[in-house]
């Protein structure tokens, strides 16, 4: 199942966010989208998965939806959106609620997604028992209990500090190598990008239009070889420059809004 | 910095580089923090209850203007003797529990919809924001003339007061649901009455008890006021009748009713959020 998004345009009031995006997402692939601060991903993302409506264009999925996704278009967020008065096994068994499945269907999906994540010591813990990793770790697991056809990660790395950045990192990098998923992956972080993407997908400052599609042709188990780093510091220089001048002027933008 | 302007800096201090002394840096972060000194309060209270007896005894305070701590307690002692306290209590209990149930039940649903649909909102909000500040007393006569001199009035009185501050309680605690939870249900196609019950009921529970002290403390208050027009029990119109007797003892056992009744309600909505809030 791929994801087209055609021309699609938004704005908010008067403010040109996001300009004519034309992307197609394929079956299995991880594309980045990383640019300058305030220049739409988050947007782009919200449009992707139908939380937020363009204000032009659309996005439509072209393929059949897997038989046994139960939520194809799910999203990983930054804050990890977690109930605070819900135990970890509850945020998880919340997505499945409304779902008809046998109760012991339900139990045995919570298990299943909780040992995945290594969670099933703090089934019980609530959020605020646990570290900022540990609670992005429980939005994963909701985000896996459902076999979501397509994950949408907002900047799941960027509210955590840099080693437990570095540990989610492994593990995402682990889940993938596993169980090979179509994933939208937006993000500030080249090197983050570089690490897991298929494709980076680089937009432009306010509107944000894609500015260049880049290919990260290597196997993502490949890339933690000393031979790996030097054609992924080359692809990270080509990526910073493509984005720094823009970044300079978006964040004179930003302080002045 | 060089060796040689260090030397020369303690030399000014006042000694050789090598006399001088390790110290121990001192702590400069004290105070300002607030600790909890539980005997104080006590003390206090026991200090004003004996300077104000010391006051009656010596004759410093007439007892028809501030009756002694003891004569308070004689008060009391003759309200059990005859029994009339289990009758006022019962009376004012029973117009508290019908009011401000009725009030909070009528506030919560109208606060829910007025936080949830946008149409309720823009009904909701003006005509709540036009009657809050009225006060419910000057209502009382008109709703004696619309429910009767009896119960109906009194309880409506209550009701009418308790029911828009819970509306405004509620509502600003549904727009006080962090929006990304909401979100993030949608996201997961969670249906909309799920979404209510279990993100949006949840996050709206802590203003509710909040303004459950509120609206307890508003009942008592129109309790009293109703109680003073025609009632025969109730902790008002005993309140009203020792005043028009100059029985200030009794008038003051009144008032320890009412605290008692307000510091139990305190300790009953503590105890609710110490129970349904136990995850903050």
């Amino acid at each position: 199942m791929d994801l087209v998004i055609e021309g699609v345009s938004h704005q908010y009031g008067t403010l040109d966010v996001l300009d004519d995006i034309r992307l197609t997402v394929s079956e299995g692939e991880i594309v980045s989208l990383i640019g300058p601060s305030g220049c739409g991903k988050s947007t782009l993302l919200s449009i992707m998965g139908g939380i937020l409506k363009p204000s032009a264009g659309g996005v439509f999925v072209d393929g059949a939806m897997p038989p046994q996704s139960l939520n194809p278009f799910t999203y990983v967020f930054q804050d990890f959106a977690l109930l605070p008065w819900a135990s970890v096994e509850n945020n998880i068994a919340l997505v499945l609620e409304h779902h008809r499945l046998s109760a012991e269907e339900r139990r045995a999906r919570v298990d299943d997604v909780l040992a995945r994540t290594s969670l099933s010591e703090f089934r019980h813990a609530y959020p605020r028992q646990l570290s900022g990793g540990m609670r992005q770790r429980v939005g994963i697991a909701r985000a896996l209990v459902v076999s979501p056809a397509i994950l949408l990660m907002d900047e799941p790395l960027s509210a955590l500090d840099a080693q437990t950045r570095e540990l989610l990192m492994e593990d995402f990098l682990a889940l993938w190598l596993r169980e090979r998923m179509t994933a939208v992956w937006v993000t500030h972080n080249l090197s983050e990008a570089l690490r897991l993407a298929d494709r980076v997908v680089v937009l432009s400052r306010r509107p944000g239009r894609i500015r260049e599609e880049v290919a990260v042709a290597m196997p993502q188990a490949e890339r933690g070889t000393p031979e790996a780093q030097l054609e992924l510091a080359r692809l990270h220089d080509q990526l910073w420059g493509l984005i720094k001048e823009e970044a300079q002027v978006a964040e004179r933008e930003v302080l002045h809004d | 910095m060089t060796d040689q302007t260090l030397d020369t800096r303690r030399a000014e201090a006042g000694g050789d580089a090598a006399e001088t002394r390790r110290q121990p840096v001192p702590f400069r972060a004290g105070g300002f923090i607030s600790k909890p000194k539980r005997w104080a309060s006590w003390l206090a209270f026991v200090c004003i209850i004996a300077v104000w007896e010391l006051a009656g005894q010596t004759g410093l305070v007439s007892p028809v203007y501030l009756p002694k701590p003891s004569d308070v307690i004689g008060a009391f002692v003759y309200l059990f003797e005859t029994g009339n306290i289990w009758r006022h209590l019962s009376d004012s209990g029973f117009r508290l529990l019908i009011g401000w149930s009725l009030g909070t039940v009528c506030g919560l649903v109208l606060g829910f919809a007025v936080g949830i649909w946008s149409i309720a909102r823009a009904v909701g909000v003006p005509v709540v924001s036009a009657l809050f500040p009225i006060p419910k007393i000057a209502l009382l006569p008109l709703l004696i003339l619309w429910f009767g001199i009896g119960e109906g009035s009194k309880v409506a009185t209550i009701a009418f007061g308790v029911f828009f501050p819970t509306v405004i309680a509620t509502f600003s605690g549904v727009d006080g649901v962090p929006r990304n939870l909401i979100r993030m249900a949608q996201s997961f196609d969670v249906p909309g009455y799920k979404i209510i019950w279990k993100v949006v009921l949840p996050g709206t529970l802590p203003a509710i008890l909040a303004g459950f002290r509120i609206t307890t403390s508003i009942a008592l208050i129109l309790l009293v006021a109703a109680e003073m027009i025609g009632a025969r029990y109730g902790i008002g119109a005993f309140i009203l009748t020792a005043g028009n007797l100059y029985q200030t003892d009794q008038l003051l056992a009144g008032v320890v009713m009412l605290s008692i009744l307000g510091l139990i309600f305190a300790q009953g909505i503590g105890w609710l959020e110490r129970r349904m809030l136990a995850w903050r």
